[in-house]
């Protein structure tokens, strides 16, 4: 069996940092029926850059990978890799290492044999091959496990072995399709740090898709907010949480309290406070403000105009519920150790921090007086 | 306490019984014919026992002089049996890994065209090819070999079976998508990636279809083709006994066959190491 002829840009040395290219998406568009999996996007990402693609189900954000993959043909629209459309060119000759959100070690391998499988399809002499399927075993710290079958690894293991797999062959991309959804909390966090030094080590250009945005925040240089086939905001971790462009993204990340308020000019009054808004917010008159729970100060007050509904110890920290005179429910982050000095229909004082935040016309935002 | 211990011993004791109890009972089932055609063919002709007709059986020079026809069915059945499983192998698999991984709508059609020739009986089923392998005679000769075309359509709904639950167990999709973003072609991922991983599944279709073919009788008499069965039944109208002994070779030979090839799918199994 002769195996696929695949191109090969790595030069095998084992020094792999900083060869990154850069991949654009350019108006890609993906139909399945009459739904649109991808709607237009355009997504530019710089050579050696982490971008997480975030969304809820249905965004469009696997899609996209796949379409990046090959493993998915868009209907109309570009794949350029280093300057290169590739648009047309089949997955197995697009050098892209993928990481799986199933278990996809072969299971008739070792794990030796699952990171040596590349190599061997690009005819790496054996020798150079054995040292460069050690190397990566030993990034990812599973030496020890590398002739055991996947049946005989963990679920973080065999995630580890697909990512040394994936990056064995020295890929122009690293493409990871939700890999840690299938793992429980601890390893999750632990092998995402490890993704990101990995990925810090070896300089490779990465696409991460997640639904969970703690993933997405903590790894990352840029987070993509999908929604709809397309982009909703492109931007580092701490401006798409600070400044979120739209009230959808300052929705799906993080916490938000939509409150009235009055806008005037740049600056909005809400609880007697006046707060700068950020760009894109609405200029004038009534509003609802997008405003974080760590972005509302809670006093005790017997004469207070807000009532407490509950108070939850949530280990770090502590989330008060409360209501306003007016029937606004509102989140507030609070201290864990003062969490136990608020009981449900204590009076408090909320008043909101002087960071900016964002301004919706009122029909953009929900209901304020829903439950949060 | 120690009731409750007591209890337990009886109900094991009890199911004990009834296992080798239905066990006995299979085993029976199975022994009883066998061990008439060996009564059978060791019958001498003024009372007693002889081994006359299996020194007669195992005696080629004989065998080829006075019964020809046991030889070409043998060949025959030999014949078909390659040639069958190696239709049925490069036709389903493949087709079968590509329906799940790109017409996975189209997955129950296929499923019931494979069923479907369970439900034709053999006689409809020669009615219809018929006129097909006046064809195939007149393009590719008599040969009996030819038969392995209806022979596949025979087994498929075993074969189907068999290979159907050795794809359902891995995520063929998603190891296909793995092989390929490593750089494999569809025949790489096919041949290193989706056989290996269903070779045991290969074997039990192969199982089936081998014992299949080696039993037809009916299509290959319709069609006034050669096979073993055909020899057999042939062999009966002029000497019963070496016939009963040629079909209880035959029999012995089919399991001999499909325990060699279990064997050889344990061995090349058993280079996995056991879970720690």
């Amino acid at each position: 069996m002769t195996p696929a002829k695949v191109p090969h840009s790595g030069t095998m040395t084992g020094n792999d940092a900083g060869h990154g290219v850069a991949v654009n998406l350019v108006n890609l568009r993906r139909s399945y029926g009459t739904i649109h999996a991808l709607d237009g996007l355009t997504l530019d990402i710089a050579p050696g850059e982490f971008v997480a693609l975030l969304g809820p189900s249905g965004c469009g954000k696997t899609t996209a990978l796949r379409v990046l993959a090959g493993l998915e043909d868009a209907d109309s629209g570009r794949v350029e890799v280093g300057g290169k459309d590739i648009t047309s060119v089949p997955t197995s000759a697009r050098d892209m290492g993928m990481v799986f959100q199933a278990y996809s070690l072969f299971p008739h391998m070792t794990a030796r044999q699952n990171v040596e499988f590349g190599l061997r399809l690009r005819h790496i002499p054996s020798a150079r091959r054995a040292a460069r399927a050690s190397q990566m075993m030993d990034l990812v710290e599973l030496s020890d496990h590398a002739d055991r079958y996947a049946h005989q690894l963990s679920g973080g293991q065999q995630q580890r072995v697909a990512l040394a797999r994936a990056l064995a062959i020295e890929p122009q991309v690293l493409l990871l399709d939700e890999p840690l959804s299938a793992l429980d909390a601890k390893v999750r966090v632990q092998l995402r740090d490890e993704i990101r030094r990995i990925q810090l080590e070896v300089g490779t250009t990465t696409v991460f898709v997640t639904h969970d945005q703690e993933e997405a925040l903590a790894v990352a240089d840029r987070v993509g907010v999908m929604r709809a086939g397309n982009l909703e905001q492109l931007a580092s971790p701490h401006d798409l949480y600070a400044r979120p462009a739209t009230p959808f993204v300052a929705d799906f990340v993080g916490l938000t309290n939509r409150l009235r308020a009055t806008v005037e000019g740049q600056r909005a009054n809400l609880m007697g406070t006046s707060v700068p808004l950020l760009p894109g917010s609405v200029l004038r008159g009534g509003a609802l403000v997008l405003i974080r729970p760590e972005s509302i100060a809670v006093t005790a007050d017997p004469a207070g105009r807000t009532t407490v509904v509950s108070a939850s110890f949530l280990g770090s920290t502590g989330s008060l519920y409360a209501v306003t005179e007016s029937g606004e429910n509102v989140m507030a982050q609070i201290d864990n150790d003062t969490v136990a000095t608020f009981s449900p229909g204590d009076r408090v004082t909320l008043v909101p921090r002087p960071n900016p935040a964002l301004a919706v016309a009122h029909e953009a935002g929900a209901d304020t007086t829903a439950p949060l | 306490m120690a009731g409750t211990v007591k209890l337990r011993a009886a109900r094991r004791r009890k199911q004990t019984i009834f296992r080798r109890l239905v066990v006995a009972l299979v085993g029976l089932f199975f022994a009883l014919p066998i061990v008439g055609m060996v009564e059978f063919t060791t019958r001498a002709p003024g009372g007693g026992r002889t081994l006359d007709t299996w020194a007669t059986l195992f005696d080629l020079g004989v065998i080829n002089a006075d019964y020809p026809e046991l030889k070409t069915g043998l060949q025959a059945s030999a014949g078909l049996v390659v040639l069958t499983v190696a239709i049925m192998l490069v036709m389903l698999v493949p087709t079968m890994t590509w329906v799940r991984l790109r017409l996975p709508g189209m997955r129950r059609l296929v499923e019931f065209i494979c069923i479907l020739p369970l439900t034709i009986p053999a006689i409809v089923l020669v009615v219809g090819l018929a006129p097909v392998y006046a064809w195939v005679a007149y393009f590719l000769g008599e040969s009996s070999l030819w038969l392995a075309f209806a022979y596949v359509v025979l087994v498929l709904p075993y074969a189907y079976r068999a290979l159907d639950a050795g794809l359902s167990a891995i995520d063929v999709k998603t190891l296909a998508e793995a092989a390929r973003s490593l750089g494999a072609g569809w025949p790489t991922v096919m041949w290193r990636i989706i056989l290996p991983n269903v070779r045991t599944a290969v074997l039990s279709a192969s199982f089936l279809s081998v014992a299949l073919v080696l039993g037809e009788f009916t299509i290959a008499s319709l069609f006034s083709r050669d096979n073993l069965q055909v020899a057999i039944n042939l062999l009966g109208k002029r000497d019963s006994s070496i016939a009963i002994a040629a079909a209880l070779a035959a029999l012995v030979l089919a399991f001999i066959v499909l325990f060699a090839m279990s064997f050889v799918g344990a061995a090349r199994g058993s280079h996995r190491p056991k879970e720690n």
